[in-house]
């Protein structure tokens, strides 16, 4: 390494510093340590004693973790597809030559920024049982035992859907800009080619945002197996029998309600092997549908 | 161009679009604007309103009651404080006859002729103290904001100026670190070269796929054994040793800029902080911006990371604040003042919005534009 190597270097490595404490800090020691605590029972209060895999075979008798992980599933199901074709839809829609183009934008987009807390006391309100607006409407229009969309275990979940399609405007302005990137060339010669405005969609508009597709379906997934202060703070520790107990909420609860961070930890590392799997099926699906340009 | 029908029917989708997602916000300021009781009736208003009639001999404003549909009559039951209405039929001789029962003397008051077409209802007074029944036709009514729930709100939320203080505090501290250190590693990144570089960079990509719950434990056990818990310090300190995302923002930013600019620099004798921070960062001031707003942003909505830290009621955050509020409900949910909050927790962050809609929209969509 010549002198002049070691000076790039040494200026290199200064200039991501500030980086190189944080991956060691806030990254490298607690995934070590987490690592470390999922193999031992720990309650923070006392030192960690090594168990060696007893978390991990705690987890598959553990009714409640199989509940959570069952939940999380369900609720992404509904919410996933649900948000994606939403914003896909609203998208195409203002995508169109539309008048008042930003307005729509800046209404679809606002309630995505709404703090989770907040957000999620206005749906309680609009969703209460008696007195919320929902049902308030559903009698009005004839219904007379609406959906008690908080207490009642089978409507828990959509209840919490539409509360994250309230916030799908984020996906919706990212969609936007991957349509209007779409070549306007391709649009045309399919039109010329007499293709029905369905199959301009499906063989031209569709292939071409593929890789945004693909872009928010994996956000999707890592985000929605991560789901937590909605539902936390709407139906608290899990609602209705526990309902909407998802994931992230029972490593919560065991964590820091029954201090067992040690089981905690060892559904931490469940949870990034989902990810890692989900993630990597997600990707081979996409060698077939993902189309990149220039390709 | 686009068909009539198909443009009205894209109008129209669009617009029920909107309505449906600005409906919630419509509904929280009416009700944060409505009095307790018209929060809590079995049939709901859109808009506040304000009910006046004569009571206790001179007009003021009232609370309805229940509506009566049927003649009936107004009287007082032997041993009872309150006046009731009963059905006309089961009243006789001085008596209220109960449908089980012996019957209960009574003091009547006065004969309510109620029906269907001219139905009567109860009204108390604010305090609840008088009562009486009237005709519906003699209880006036008008659209009312009761805007001094705005101020009560404030004083529902106990803390409100500790938590606005700390959250705005928690911003400032974060959107300053963030900005700062990422911008300052983003540069080692996109414009040095240097021995190692692309490996830490792929080192850097991968540390964004853990996720949160798998550092939790450890932080929380880290902040713990610092004596840090119950403070705002691990709500903020981590923002100075940059974000993996910001970085990446801002590096892909940063490699556009010509490298001519910074080699113009270096022959003149310029340090690399001053070319830094004199040349690129100024070139840079969208991305920055942008990285300040969801940095920001994402300070003021935060809810798991104060719910880890924060012990004490003094030291929590809007977002944590607002969420105790329902907690400490007594009997029923003050509605109202629970929307109150809520509004003056989101109207600045749709302030920001307004403000600053260019960079968020581009900002939300070079995020998505760098798959």
């Amino acid at each position: 390494m010549t002198s002049g190597d070691r000076r790039r270097l040494g200026l290199g490595l200064a200039f991501v510093s500030p980086w190189l404490v944080g991956i060691a800090v806030f990254t490298c020691f607690p995934v070590g340590a987490s690592l470390y605590y999922s193999f031992c029972d720990y309650d923070v209060l006392s030192k960690p004693v090594w168990v060696g895999w007893l978390n991990y075979q705690d987890m598959f008798s553990d009714q409640v973790f199989w509940q959570s992980v069952g939940n999380t599933f369900v609720f992404n199901l509904l919410a996933l597809p649900l948000g994606m074709v939403t914003a896909l839809a609203l998208a195409l829609l203002l995508n169109q030559p539309v008048r008042f183009r930003g307005v729509f934008r800046a209404i679809y987009y606002l309630p995505s920024l709404v703090p989770a807390v907040a957000g999620a006391m206005v749906w309680l309100w609009i969703l209460n049982g008696r007195l919320g607006l929902l049902n308030q409407a559903l009698v009005h229009l004839g219904l007379a035992h609406p959906p008690q969309w908080l207490t009642d275990p089978a409507w828990t979940k959509p209840s919490l859907a539409l509360v994250s399609l309230w916030g799908c405007g984020n996906t919706v302005v990212i969609y936007l800009a991957a349509l209007q990137g779409v070549p306007r060339s391709l649009l045309e010669a399919a039109m010329i080619d007499g293709a029905s405005a369905w199959r301009r969609l499906v063989h031209v508009t569709l292939p071409a945002i593929s890789p945004v597709i693909y872009f928010n379906l994996l956000i999707g997934i890592i985000g929605g197996l991560q789901v937590f202060s909605s539902a936390f703070v709407m139906m608290g520790g899990g609602g209705p029998e526990r309902s909407v107990l998802f994931y992230a909420i029972y490593i919560y609860q065991n964590a820091f309600e029954y201090r067992h961070m040690g089981y905690a930890s060892a559904m931490a590392w469940i949870l990034c092997l989902l990810i890692l799997v989900l993630t990597w099926l997600a990707s081979r699906a996409s060698r077939r549908l993902v189309h990149y340009q220039g390709d | 161009m686009l068909r009539l029908a198909t443009r009205l029917l894209l109008y129209l989708l669009l617009l029920l679009g909107a309505a449906v997602f600005v409906l919630p916000f419509v509904w929280m300021v009416l009700t944060a604007l409505k009095p307790l009781d018209q929060t809590l009736a079995q049939k709901q208003h859109w808009l506040p309103r304000r009910y006046e009639a004569d009571l206790d001999g001179r007009r003021q404003e009232v609370r309805p009651g229940a509506l009566v549909t049927e003649p009936a009559v107004w009287l007082v039951l032997h041993g009872a404080a309150q006046p009731v209405v009963v059905p006309a039929a089961a009243v006789r001789d001085g008596a209220w006859h109960p449908q089980s029962g012996a019957p209960v003397p009574v003091r009547v008051l006065k004969p309510v002729p109620a029906t269907l077409a001219a139905p009567w209802q109860e009204i108390t007074d604010l305090r609840g103290l008088a009562r009486d029944v009237v005709p519906v036709s003699a209880i006036s009514s008008a659209v009312a904001f009761r805007w001094e729930n705005i101020p009560r709100s404030i004083d529902a939320m106990r803390h409100f100026g500790r938590y606005l203080a700390n959250t705005l505090l928690l911003c400032v501290l974060n959107v300053l670190g963030t900005v700062l250190s990422s911008s300052i590693v983003a540069y080692g990144f996109a414009r040095l070269e240097w021995r190692g570089r692309d490996v830490l960079f792929g080192l850097l990509l991968a540390t964004m796929m853990i996720p949160f719950p798998v550092v939790m434990v450890p932080l929380y056990s880290l902040f713990r054994w610092l004596g840090w818990v119950g403070t705002l310090r691990p709500l903020w300190v981590g923002s100075f040793c940059a974000g993996a995302f910001n970085v990446f923002l801002l590096r892909q930013f940063f490699r556009t800029i010509p490298k001519d600019l910074s080699e113009a620099a270096r022959i003149d004798g310029c340090s690399e902080w001053r070319i830094f921070w004199q040349i690129i960062l100024p070139l840079c001031r969208p991305a920055l911006v942008v990285v300040a707003l969801f940095t920001f942003l994402g300070t003021w909505n935060d809810f798991l990371g104060p719910l880890i830290y924060l012990t004490d009621e003094h030291d929590f955050t809007l977002a944590l604040g607002l969420e105790a509020m329902k907690m400490s409900r007594s009997g029923g949910t003050e509605w109202h003042y629970l929307m109150g909050a809520s509004t003056l927790v989101i109207l600045p962050v749709i302030a920001l919005f307004l403000l600053a809609q260019r960079s968020f929209i581009e900002g939300i969509a070079l995020t998505g534009s760098k798959t």
